[in-house]
């Protein structure tokens, strides 16, 4: 009898000591837990700014506690994507284009866009010494038409905004027919970088925010292309119409268009 | 049904890249599939493995240590270059190397088949009969193969005409050159030309259905099983 009442009471003790822990785990869980209220935030994010994107959700997780879910894409099939009904909630473009023709669909919400950064077109070689960094644009010409090489990339200018710089670029300088024959075409500026890094273009024109990117060993030589050279490759953010009433989108266009992540983007190689 | 002539030269050059990639791949692959049927070497399981490996490799990676290699910093571009043909990416001898290497295991596995169901028998009365090894070769194996050369020759052509990763890498995009009708296609997409795009595309799926069809109506097989 003893004995049983003696196993009655561990049992108790050893329920109490269960809900103690239990409780506990749940206060533990509480507190660890993100503000109240947190809404998650998909956003469609044009390749090209894959790498800050990243910094920047973990940074608005932290900041918000809302959380930022990134898939990634060219802006061309994240448009797809978007008109057949893509659950996204935020859309950064590479350029403006494809954001007005989702307003103009209906698919976003008219008056939210605004521009999240200015990409900067560079002529770039992997090797150190085939470009010199000068003010003038005569040097670049010079460069570019001493043709002495097999291949220069650039990204098709149909499908890319950097491809539409390096078009205009070369009209500019008039070299458009004499390079014609060396052209070679990314379908999109990280493609267009790939053939220039392997060494199988001497030269092309890439993205600064690419070069940024790479080991100081690698980086090779380059020349910063005046910005009036040629037509501003801005880059759209927009809010869809199916996130107009989630907190969390409306908080992550505001985080992306504060000082500190505009000082973050221009870090990476954005104006 | 609005195709421009780009759209047309890139038809025409994919049509031209299929033809001589399955005329090579036909040269090659019938002494490698030869080998393998009949070979009793060690070596056996690791080349049969190497030729399947373009099968289970995404094209675009593939494509893109095709574009490192034949590089001219990369061991094959090194050779190349010193050959005096210069570096292969970018051309139209590049794109027909590329794509021998990608549709390989699609001629090598039908014929490797065709041969290994032929059996020792037919080649050792074929040598009682005093015929040489290579006169056996072609008129017994052969002949009794040629199924099996048939199906090669058309998925290795179907394959190859609907290749896109590696072209896409090591194509660089130049019009009656290297620009092919997938990644026409692609472009076309992408501009957000759906118009366009879906004429390409019908054509695509027409002439892919009637190279089946040709397929399967050539190659009559008597119908073994009968339920």
């Amino acid at each position: 009898m003893i004995n049983r009442l003696k196993k009655c009471v561990s049992y108790c003790q050893s329920y109490a000591k269960a809900k103690l822990a239990h409780n506990a785990l749940l206060a533990l869980l509480c507190l660890s837990a993100p503000p109240l209220f947190a809404d998650e935030v998909l956003v469609a994010v044009a390749s090209n700014f894959i790498k800050p994107m990243k910094v920047i959700a973990e940074r608005f997780e932290a900041e918000t506690g809302h959380q930022a879910k990134l898939a990634f894409g060219s802006s061309g099939k994240l448009l797809a994507q978007i008109t057949h009904g893509a659950p996204f909630d935020v859309f950064l473009s590479a350029d403006k284009d494809k954001v007005t023709r989702i307003i103009d669909k209906g698919l976003a919400v008219k008056g939210s866009e605004f521009i999240y950064a200015k990409g900067r077109l560079v002529l770039w070689s992997a090797k150190s010494d085939a470009v010199e960094s000068t003010e003038s644009t005569e040097a670049l010409r010079g460069v570019l038409e001493q043709g002495d090489f097999d291949y220069f990339a650039m990204a098709n200018p149909k499908l890319a905004p950097y491809g539409a710089a390096a078009k205009s670029v070369l009209a500019r300088l008039e070299l458009t027919d004499s390079l014609k024959d060396k052209v070679v075409m990314g379908e999109n500026i990280a493609q267009t970088f790939q053939f220039v890094q392997t060494g199988n273009a001497a030269l092309g024109f890439v993205a600064l925010s690419q070069i940024k990117d790479l080991d100081e060993s690698e980086q090779g030589s380059h020349w910063l292309i005046p910005t009036d050279c040629y037509p501003a490759i801005e880059q759209y953010a927009v809010i869809l119409k199916t996130a107009s009433d989630n907190p969390a989108a409306s908080a992550l266009t505001e985080f992306l268009n504060s000082d500190s992540e505009k000082k973050l983007i221009r870090s990476f190689g954005y104006d | 049904m609005t195709l421009t002539s780009a759209d047309y030269g890139a038809l025409w050059l994919t049509f031209k890249v299929a033809s001589l990639t399955t005329l090579i791949l036909l040269f090659i692959s019938t002494p490698l599939a030869w080998w393998l049927a009949t070979t009793r070497s060690k070596w056996k399981p690791f080349c049969s493995a190497l030729i399947a490996v373009p099968l289970v490799l995404p094209p675009i990676v593939l494509g893109f240590y095709l574009l490192v290699l034949m590089g001219p910093e990369g061991p094959v571009g090194k050779v190349t270059t010193a050959l005096g043909f210069g570096t292969l990416p970018f051309t139209f001898a590049g794109l027909v190397v590329a794509s021998c290497i990608y549709s390989l295991p699609f001629v090598v596995q039908p014929l490797q088949n065709a041969f290994e169901s032929i059996g020792r028998r037919p080649l050792e009365v074929a040598a009682t009969l005093r015929a040489s090894r290579l006169d056996s070769f072609f008129s017994v194996v052969v002949p009794m193969a040629k199924s099996g050369f048939l199906t090669g020759g058309i998925l290795g052509f179907a394959h190859t005409v609907g290749e896109f990763g590696v072209v896409l890498m090591i194509g660089g995009n130049i019009p009656d050159k290297t620009r092919l009708v997938s990644v026409q296609l692609y472009n076309h997409v992408e501009a957000l030309d759906y118009a366009q795009a879906h004429s390409l595309a019908a054509i695509l799926l027409a002439f892919s259905f009637l190279v089946l069809l040709l397929m399967y109506t050539v190659i009559k097989t008597p119908a073994r099983i009968r339920v």
